[in-house]
């Protein structure tokens, strides 16, 4: 695994010239939703959701959906970039470093990517007083496993388009209706059966609801393991797409 | 008025139709992906109207406007999506799209090599911005009918204000673009941007925020925007609507000429 | 005659720097006129003033008996600029790009369409007419913008550096075009930091160094008045080839000392070249050849050309 250590090691490196714009995204934006939603919108929710809060409500679905945000922010233009326009993944593709290296060492960077974005919002969320339960300490690791639910998948897509228009076709018509309908801003139990059942199906649904019980300290019941198994899978299915992917376009 | 004394200085006989010949570039351009893009645009606004102005709407109920009247939490979210729309439709256009074309594929600097001028590529842009902003706009009227959100009447009444609003954002963007340094700017953007969309009166009333930040609110284009078109589609309209009308025509002379006068600056040097 | 391009103590400055620090210029109708020098000699930005896109700072400029300062839009309709960085437009085909390009000088869309397809023909790209520009080698990017430039069919047609980065094939290939060009009685002006480029096309250049024009004339004057009519090019098997310089004394009407090779400038070359060899001067190769403008530059300025 040491390669891919080389290869992760790449991506922070090129982190430092970027990471000021990323603070901007993965941390203001989140602090000024907290505000303008959670604070502004929660006023005039009278008698919370479920009992609880409407801002300690949509904290850790904004968390769970931050996760997301950040992971996908990596895998979609840069992994195109990365093909396409600066074509770095081929001259790692030169050096001594096999597909799994490429691949794995920029998924570990997305997983940093996750790990501290989530961490800062944590931070945020206790200056709140939002987080009512030390299993908030088990949020890092979910929002890792989230992210990388969506980041593999989507590497793969991001691995097989040519052009950015792709992308932006990808956030319109698949990402920004999975983080409206699923269950961060209001309760997915209030949509049409049908689409409750589309937001079980996707990955979002499942990291909003376990960190939301690990933030309020609800039972999450046996389900719980369920839940965290299918984001695992999300996770498998994703990264032999993406190795798929990667080999057609490097190896050849 | 503003724009009267300042556009005949700018614009010269043909200045209408170089500008339309940069506006057909852009027709010209257009490939079936993009086609996807722009539904996509589309949609947007009326996602969040479901998500927002449906999903919470259901956890708020109703909500009282300035004027006292009480209306469902749908109604007073639905023009300000709208008013919202209107605005990242012109800006995305004006902003992310102008300064590719401006400073990474040096577009201009073939077309200035013509007899068009800056401010007519500017126009030009601008133009080809509102037609595609205009049919979002359109269509979210007619959802927004369709949904008891709004009367019809007053739906097209609310159409010309979504344009003045696209044409004052689209020529505020493209002033600020070419003050832009590099791609990195976009993240300044992207937050400004999303700030001005979560405080302008757009999910809950102004009223709501401590006084001074009330007052900064009140001043920021988003606002204006969004108190025009909802005065409109709610029936509430009057003086501070004629207020928003001249604060959005001001802006759109001012960014116009801004906009001109920098890309002669940086282009014709 | 009247001139198409007039220029009297033409200065362009930024911030201080002074690009061009005062030329005088004339271009004729139907030559083809060349600003030859290296990197940083102010060709561009002269290029840059006649194209009326960036205003001069001194001096006196008319293009066509026009003033750029008030008639910029009336002279760049009669103008065809073809830049040193290609800026076609991506998104669009190659026969797009010149069909749009032609409706921003107001051509009707029939004729603007009836002009790409003869264009390309001209520039040999008919059968990619309805490919995207980005996947074109550079020589065929190249040949697209100077089609695109004479989508106005131009009194002028500006070419700034038309052949560099570009490999030999493609550039014989551009200067047989512009050649035809010529022949046609387009009056082409161009800038360039290639000899054989300024010899191949130019009935008339100057040579620029340092914002000012060093020379003027035809490319046969300035070797005649600059140099000799051959040149003997020796290399020897040292690091210093000046300590070969005094032994050299006397063969050669000029000799030059460069980093890699001695230069010796004379009318018979063969001559010269028996006699370095008959003072018993074993070089590691020699070579005998004909002047070229850069002999001419390296005279004038003390400096090779491409560095």
């Amino acid at each position: 695994m040491t390669s891919s250590g080389y290869v992760l090691e790449y991506h922070l490196v090129n982190y430092r010239r970027t990471w000021r714009g990323s603070v901007l995204s993965s941390l203001v934006l989140p602090l000024l939703t907290v505000l303008g939603f959670g604070l502004g919108v929660g006023a005039y929710v009278n008698g919370g959701v479920d009992g609880v809060a409407y801002l300690d409500w949509i904290v850790p679905g904004l968390i769970a959906s931050t996760a997301v945000q950040t992971a996908l922010g990596e895998a979609t233009w840069p992994v195109l970039s990365y093909f396409e326009w600066n074509k770095m993944y081929f001259a790692q593709a030169s050096a001594p470093l096999r597909v799994t290296d490429i691949l794995g060492g920029h998924l570990a960077f997305m997983a940093f990517r996750v790990l501290t974005a989530v961490a800062a919002f944590l931070l945020i969320a206790a200056a709140f007083g939002t987080l009512h339960s030390p299993w908030a300490l088990a949020v890092p690791p979910l929002a890792v496993l989230a992210g990388l639910a969506v980041a593999a998948p989507v590497t793969a897509y991001s691995a097989f388009v040519t052009t950015d228009s792709y992308l932006a076709i990808l956030f319109r018509f698949a990402v920004l209706p999975m983080s409206l309908f699923s269950g961060v801003f209001f309760p997915v139990e209030s949509l049409p059966v049908a689409l409750q059942w589309v937001a079980y199906a996707l990955p979002l649904w499942h990291a909003v609801d376990l960190s939301r019980a690990a933030t309020l300290g609800l039972d999450p019941g046996s389900g719980a393991l369920f839940q965290v198994l299918y984001l695992l899978l999300w996770c498998v299915g994703g990264w032999l797409l993406a190795s798929w992917r990667f080999r057609a376009r490097l190896v050849v | 008025m503003v724009l009267t004394a300042m556009l005949p200085r700018l614009l010269t006989p043909g200045s209408a139709r170089r500008s339309a010949s940069v506006t057909a570039r852009n027709i010209t351009a257009l490939k079936p992906a993009y086609w996807l893009v722009m539904l996509g645009g589309f949609l947007e606004p009326v996602l969040y109207l479901f998500s927002i102005g449906v999903g919470v709407g259901a956890l708020i109920g109703d909500i009282t406007l300035p004027g006292g009247q009480v209306v469902d939490y749908a109604v007073f979210v639905a023009p300000a999506m709208l008013a919202a729309s209107a605005m990242s439709g012109a800006l995305s256009e004006t902003t992310f799209n102008f300064f590719g074309k401006m400073k990474y594929w040096r577009l201009y600097e073939g077309v200035l090599a013509t007899p068009v001028r800056p401010v007519e590529i500017a126009m030009g842009e601008l133009t080809w911005a509102m037609m595609r902003g205009n049919v979002y706009s359109a269509a979210f009227l007619a959802i927004m009918v369709a949904m008891g959100l709004t009367t019809p009447l007053r739906a097209l009444a609310a159409f010309p204000a979504t344009i003045l609003v696209g044409f004052a954002f689209g020529a505020l963007g493209m002033a600020v673009s070419t003050t832009l340094r590099g791609w990195q700017d976009f993240d300044v953007i992207n937050v400004g941007q999303f700030a001005l969309f979560l405080f302008s009166g757009t999910f809950v009333p102004a009223t709501a925020y401590p006084v001074v930040l009330r007052w900064l609110v009140e001043v920021t284009p988003l606002y204006r925007a969004v108190d025009l078109i909802r005065g409109v589609t709610t029936g509430t309209a009057g003086a501070g609507q004629a207020v928003d009308v001249v604060y959005l025509l001001a802006l759109l002379a001012a960014g116009l000429a801004i906009t001109g006068r920098r890309m002669e600056r940086q282009l014709c040097r | 005659m009247t001139s198409l391009i007039h220029a009297r103590g033409l200065v362009k400055r930024f911030d201080g720097f002074t690009a061009v620090a005062g030329i005088d210029v004339d271009v004729q109708a139907g030559e083809a006129f060349g600003f030859l020098g290296p990197n940083g000699a102010g060709k561009s930005s002269t290029m840059r003033m006649i194209g009326c896109v960036s205003p001069p700072t001194e001096g006196t400029l008319e293009i066509l008996g026009l003033d750029p300062r008030r008639d910029g839009p009336a002279i760049r309709a009669r103008l065809g600029v073809c830049p040193q960085t290609d800026n076609l437009d991506p998104e669009l085909t190659v026969r797009e790009n010149l069909t749009t390009y032609a409706r921003f000088f107001g051509i009707p869309r029939r004729t603007a369409r009836a002009r790409a397809d003869e264009l390309l023909e001209f520039v040999q790209l008919t059968e990619r007419a309805d490919a995207r520009v980005e996947p074109l080698s550079g020589g065929m990017k190249r040949r697209v913008t100077i089609a695109r430039a004479l989508v106005n069919e131009p009194d002028i047609v500006l070419l700034d550096e038309p052949t560099t980065g570009l490999d030999p094939q493609a550039r014989h290939l551009v200067w047989e075009r512009l050649f035809r060009l010529k022949k046609q009685g387009v009056t082409l002006v161009l800038t360039t930091h290639y000899m054989d480029e300024a010899e191949q096309l130019c009935d008339r250049l100057v040579v620029m160094d340092g914002g000012r024009i060093a020379a003027e004339g035809s490319p046969r004057d300035l070797i005649e008045r600059y140099s000799t009519r051959e040149v003997v090019e020796l290399r020897f098997a040292t690091e210093d080839q000046s300590a070969y310089a005094d032994k050299l004394d006397g063969i050669a009407e000029r000799v030059e000392v460069l980093p890699d090779r001695v230069l010796l400038y004379t009318d018979d070359g063969d001559a010269a070249l028996a006699e370095a060899q008959g003072r018993a001067l074993a070089p590691a190769s020699a070579l005998v050849r004909r002047s070229s403008l850069e002999d001419v530059f390296l005279h004038l300025t003390g400096r090779t050309l491409v560095d």
